[in-house]
């Protein structure tokens, strides 16, 4: 395999309820962002993450779409999905296609427009990355599914609303420095904890938004990078992909996600490094009890330790193990094909030097973690500063 | 949902059918073609026992279009006697009552009407055993 560079990022200005913008246009506006930044003339080809532009906008067959509006007609382009994990499945899949020696400039992509329905509509669009027959006919949501993973870690581990509502806190703190988040708002353990409750334990605060949104990478081998890009190229060091039982109910343990445990452990292996090599975390904190079940998968706290130590402060942006520095999804916002795309913009960003205010100090690796359904899929990447 | 959907689901749904893996003796609720087990395709059909114990649970109340009604409703994992475990409501019972480790009983139930003109939509729920 050859080893692949990431020379170009981009994402829309700004994400949130993009009323403006269409489907197609928020994710070529992103897309563009990204060839423009690698300062690449072509594509040799195009991934685009989508969880359901079908249900959301009633329009499927990306590909073709989303390479034509790039003004890429005729490249082969092709559209992931793995629930909200789609976005991560698209840079994996570019990934391979350029370490693999079939092609050389590929773009990877995510995007989803989610405002144009209603919120039963998105809602129910969100639900089918549950099991239709087994969990939603029973009246199970996402939310509803995250509150039992809650629930049993409460049960467990003596995890507190507190703790959870601490991650929304510390996600909102770190929002507030980055121009894109959605929610650039600070709140309180008070706050979350006094918001309607939409599954107990989880408030709305405990929840991510629903969003518009896409972001876009360029992928390139390492080898090139070096010739044809200006910035500092990032090394897509290590890949890390896994499934589990689409089902909650059948897994062994309700607080354990195996899918991201296995990923991160092939992605570690792959890239020959371990935690303490990592200097941030960009993991997929769809509600506030994913971001502490995840921290304890990845192997960064102990099992049932993820509420004390983001209480301790150690998970923040000035801890020893900041996590969601860009604000997650919590406050940059979740269009979920988008998300593990934008994880990537942001690391390559910190690991250029180029996040602003938000710059963790010489950041030189950094781990991204993206989610499908209740953790039935997971993409981890580990990026290094080439 | 469709009435051809509706009807393949009735083994299960309505007299909680599973498939026992004949090689390793695994049972798998939703039936299956291949055990995650042991690979074995050979099943025998058994019917679930309806007695077990709430794993976990939450209360719902911002839920689907579909249940608007019964909100706030508790929603959980049960786990029946011999292992297998299965989503359920926990009714009957106030839900800030409902804890985890509760002993139920899985009863037949209306679950759902599919709108005003659409079929009513069955299954189980738990109830405090």
């Amino acid at each position: 395999m050859r080893d692949v560079a990431i020379i170009g990022v981009g994402a829309n200005p700004r994400w949130g309820e993009l009323w403006g913008q269409s489907l197609r246009d928020i994710f070529v506006e992103a897309a563009l962002a990204a060839i423009d930044d690698a300062g690449v003339d072509h594509l040799d080809g195009m991934y685009v993450g989508c969880m359901s532009s079908g249900i959301f906008t009633g329009q499927e067959h990306l590909a073709s779409l989303m390479s034509d509006y790039l003004g890429q007609k005729h490249i082969p382009a092709t559209r992931v999905e793995s629930a909200c994990a789609s976005g991560g499945l698209a840079v994996k899949s570019a990934f391979l296609e350029v370490a693999s020696g079939y092609r050389d400039i590929i773009l990877a992509g995510g995007v989803e427009k989610m405002t144009d329905v209603s919120g039963g509509e998105a809602t129910f669009a969100l639900g089918t990355a549950a099991d239709g027959e087994y969990e939603g006919y029973h009246g199970a949501t996402f939310p509803g599914l995250y509150a039992m993973i809650a629930k049993a870690h409460m049960a467990r581990y003596g995890t507190t609303h507190e703790m959870l509502a601490q991650v929304a806190v510390k996600n909102h703190a770190n929002g507030m420095l980055n121009p894109m988040a959605q929610y650039r708002s600070e709140i309180t353990v008070q706050q979350v904890l006094n918001s309607v409750m939409i599954a107990e334990p989880l408030h709305i605060l405990d929840c991510s938004p629903i969003t518009d949104g896409a972001a876009a990478v360029i992928l390139c081998p390492l080898d090139m990078a070096k010739k044809i890009s200006k910035k500092q190229p990032v090394k897509i060091a290590g890949v890390g992909h896994a499934t589990d039982t689409i089902q909650l109910a059948q897994r062994p343990d309700p607080t354990w996600l195996e899918s991201t445990a296995l990923a991160a452990e092939a992605a570690f292996k792959m890239a020959g490094v371990s935690r303490k090599d990592i200097d941030l975390y960009e993991v997929h904190d769809c509600f506030t009890i994913a971001e502490l079940a995840v921290i304890e998968a990845l192997g960064l706290v102990d099992k049932g330790k993820s509420g004390e130590a983001t209480l301790k402060g150690r998970t923040a942006r000035t801890g020893d193990i900041p996590v969601n520095v860009s604000g997650g999804l919590k406050s940059k916002g979740h269009p979920v094909g988008a998300t593990g795309a934008v994880q990537i913009v942001e690391l390559t960003r910190q690991l250029r030097g180029e996040a602003g205010e938000r710059q963790i100090a010489k950041a030189r690796r950094a781990l991204a973690q993206n989610m499908g359904g209740s953790g039935g899929s997971a993409v981890v990447h580990i990026l290094e500063v080439a | 949902m469709p009435s051809a959907n509706y009807t393949r689901e009735i083994p299960q749904r309505y007299r909680l059918e599973a498939s026992r893996c004949v090689k390793c003796g695994q049972v798998h609720y939703p039936p299956r073609l291949i055990c995650p087990g042991c690979r074995s395709r050979q099943f025998e059909t058994v019917a679930l026992p309806s007695g077990g114990k709430v794993v976990t649970y939450t209360i719902i109340s911002v839920g689907p279009s579909d249940f608007a009604a019964e909100v706030p409703y508790a929603l959980g994992i049960v786990e029946l006697e011999g292992g297998v475990r299965l989503m359920a409501q926990i009714v009957d019972v106030p839900p800030e009552k409902v804890s985890i480790g509760m002993p139920v009983t899985l009863e037949f139930r209306k679950l759902y009407e599919e709108g005003k003109a659409g079929i009513i939509c069955y299954g189980h729920k738990a109830v405090p055993a």
